[in-house]
């Protein structure tokens, strides 16, 4: 498959990620969407990176190329999962103190 | 390398003295005395004194540059922590962990002051920022609180989407995750970026820009500086938006040439932009807390400006702003802590009360606001000064000038309170002595480096 299909699900996912972020007014949907962003970043980094390999073994068929693309995908988890871990603390945090996880209750800052 | 292990390992040790130190007190000097252990470990790197050696592959790249502002960022958490300690034990029971966490953040940010490869930017960014959004949450039953480590959550992970978006991008385009400057064009000079990397490097951009709160991408910033206890706000707002910045400057030091002429056209809108909204709502504010999170927004469009010129002075000049501002504003927070209302009133007739208190915030102030003989001053002249070699940008220059003449305005207003309203100043229960004595110290530091800013700037070069 050419690498163009993959750039344009790629965006779609992530747009719909964004959008999600921006409109969605529960605090878990919010989340998911931004996990959708971090997913669809991952997806693409697959992509590139075999495409790359792709590119270098056509001319050195032992070449290494393209490792570092998967490489950073495994980073992009472990972090993914440290923020997931915090971030569920914190809306289980809020959830105790208002019984609710709508970010329209976080309005009191403005005064 | 000795420092971002060192700050890790000292993490770990606070997290173990919590469980087996059951006086609370002695935790800050324990921080303290870690503290300034990573400072000489630190300063012992730059003379090339390894306690550790790792071969990193070209992952890290450690510049006397770098090392330096390591040594300034932790001197400058060693000010905080003495003069602050005490109120961070009073923000909840976990002591230990907050003492942890901020030396988790430390690691975060002698990664980013060394990172030479977008895997580790992006390492970098987040282990500086995940302890942050725990450290805003500190104080559990306060629910301004628990919004300020909600919105901060979703804001910072939602700008680390962007931001990975960016690096895949370059990657693709690229190959590569490092930094070194893309080969120049032989025909014409220039190196012609393809669309997907300069698409790259603009999202990474708008990232950045979330990260040190520059304007249009500002927005989270008051509510979350408000929001959060007030001791941790004084460590997001000097030590990690200085780190942020040192990472946004790597960041495109090499990589300019490929956005042209466009670059500076998109970096002009985002200082005026940042110096205007920062400046300008900061004049609207009651809360003297809330006024900080907007000045510090507008100390961001002054900072922005090393990333307009790219010449010695810059390196100077983002040294010296973030002594110049983190010192003042860690004092001037510390001030505010102790006091009970936090809106300007609160501030009337503390001169008479507590003159000691009132002179310190005034040095602060006055930094901040950039008069002459106090640190601020120099710092903002370096800026500015790099931005005129760099040529071409006067009319910046003048902008950013008058803005900072707006900025008297604020500051000002908090020392008119103290010195010339009445009023009874509250401040929470008597403030010991050991604080004053610290305080004073900070004040002369303040004036010594704005009389002689080569005591700090002498560094770099031996």
């Amino acid at each position: 498959m050419p690498i163009q299909y993959y750039i344009y699900l790629c965006l779609a996912l992530f747009s719909i990620g964004i959008i999600g972020v921006l409109t969605r007014r529960n605090a878990i949907i919010v989340f998911m969407c931004i996990e959708l962003m971090l997913n669809a970043v991952n997806l693409l980094l697959v992509a590139f990176s075999k495409m790359h390999h792709g590119a270098a073994i056509a001319v050195n068929p032992a070449s290494q190329t393209g490792v570092e693309g998967q490489l950073f995908v495994f980073f992009i988890m472990v972090v993914a999962a440290a923020e997931v871990s915090v971030g569920l603390a914190i809306i289980v945090m809020l959830f105790r103190n208002t019984h609710s996880v709508d970010i329209n209750f976080l309005n009191r800052l403005k005064n | 390398m000795n420092a971002i292990i060192l700050s890790a390992l000292l993490g770990v040790v606070m997290m173990f003295s919590g469980i087996i130190i059951k006086e609370k007190s002695a935790l800050k000097y324990i921080a303290a005395a870690g503290l300034l252990l990573l400072l000489i470990a630190n300063l012992m790197h730059t003379y090339g004194i390894y306690q550790v050696r790792i071969d990193t592959h070209g992952l890290l790249d450690f510049q006397k540059f770098g090392l330096f502002f390591n040594s300034i960022v932790f001197a400058a958490t060693l000010v905080y922590v003495l003069l602050s300690g005490k109120d961070i034990e009073n923000t909840g029971l976990n002591v230990a962990e907050y003492f942890a966490l901020i030396f988790f953040v430390l690691c975060g940010v002698s990664i980013l002051s060394a990172y030479n490869g977008l895997l580790m930017l992006f390492l970098g960014i987040e282990i500086l920022s995940i302890p942050l959004y725990i450290l805003t949450g500190a104080d559990k039953r306060n629910m301004k609180s628990n919004e300020a480590a909600l919105k901060y959550f979703l804001m910072g992970s939602f700008s680390t989407g962007i931001m990975l978006m960016g690096i895949a991008l370059v990657y693709g385009a690229t190959g590569s995750f490092g930094m070194t400057p893309p080969p120049v064009n032989p025909v014409t000079g220039l190196y012609q970026g393809s669309f997907l990397e300069v698409a790259g490097l603009l999202l990474l951009f708008v990232s950045m820009a979330f990260k040190v709160s520059a304007a249009p991408f500002h927005f989270w910033t008051p509510d979350v500086y408000d929001g959060a206890p007030s001791v941790f706000t004084s460590f997001m707002a000097t030590i990690v938006k200085a780190a942020g910045f040192i990472a946004f400057i790597r960041l495109f030091a090499g990589h300019t040439t490929i956005l042209g002429p466009t670059w500076k056209i998109i970096l002009s809108f985002v200082i005026i932009a940042t110096l205007l909204i920062g400046n300008i709502t900061a004049v609207f504010q009651q809360s003297v807390k809330r006024m900080l999170a907007y000045s510090s927004i507008a100390q961001a469009g002054f900072m922005l400006f090393a990333l307009y010129s790219n010449n010695d002075l810059t390196q100077e000049g983002i040294l010296l702003y973030t002594v110049a501002y983190s010192l003042a504003t860690i004092g001037i927070f510390a001030v505010l802590i102790k006091m009970k209302d936090y809106t300007y009133d609160g501030f009337n007739g503390l001169a008479k009360k507590q003159p000691v208190l009132a002179f310190g915030a005034t040095v602060c102030l006055l930094s901040l606001a950039g008069i002459p003989s106090t640190a601020g001053f120099f710092a903002k002249y370096y800026m500015l000064a790099a931005t005129i070699k760099e040529g071409g940008a006067f009319w910046l220059v003048i902008v950013a000038v008058l803005f900072a003449a707006v900025s008297a305005y604020y500051y000002f207003r908090v020392i008119q309170a103290m010195y010339f309203k009445d009023g009874d100043a509250e401040t929470h229960g008597p403030i010991s002595n050991g604080f004053k004595y610290a305080l004073l110290l900070l004040s002369a530091l303040i004036v010594l480096v704005g009389i002689m800013p080569s005591v700090v700037l002498n560094w770099l070069y031996f």
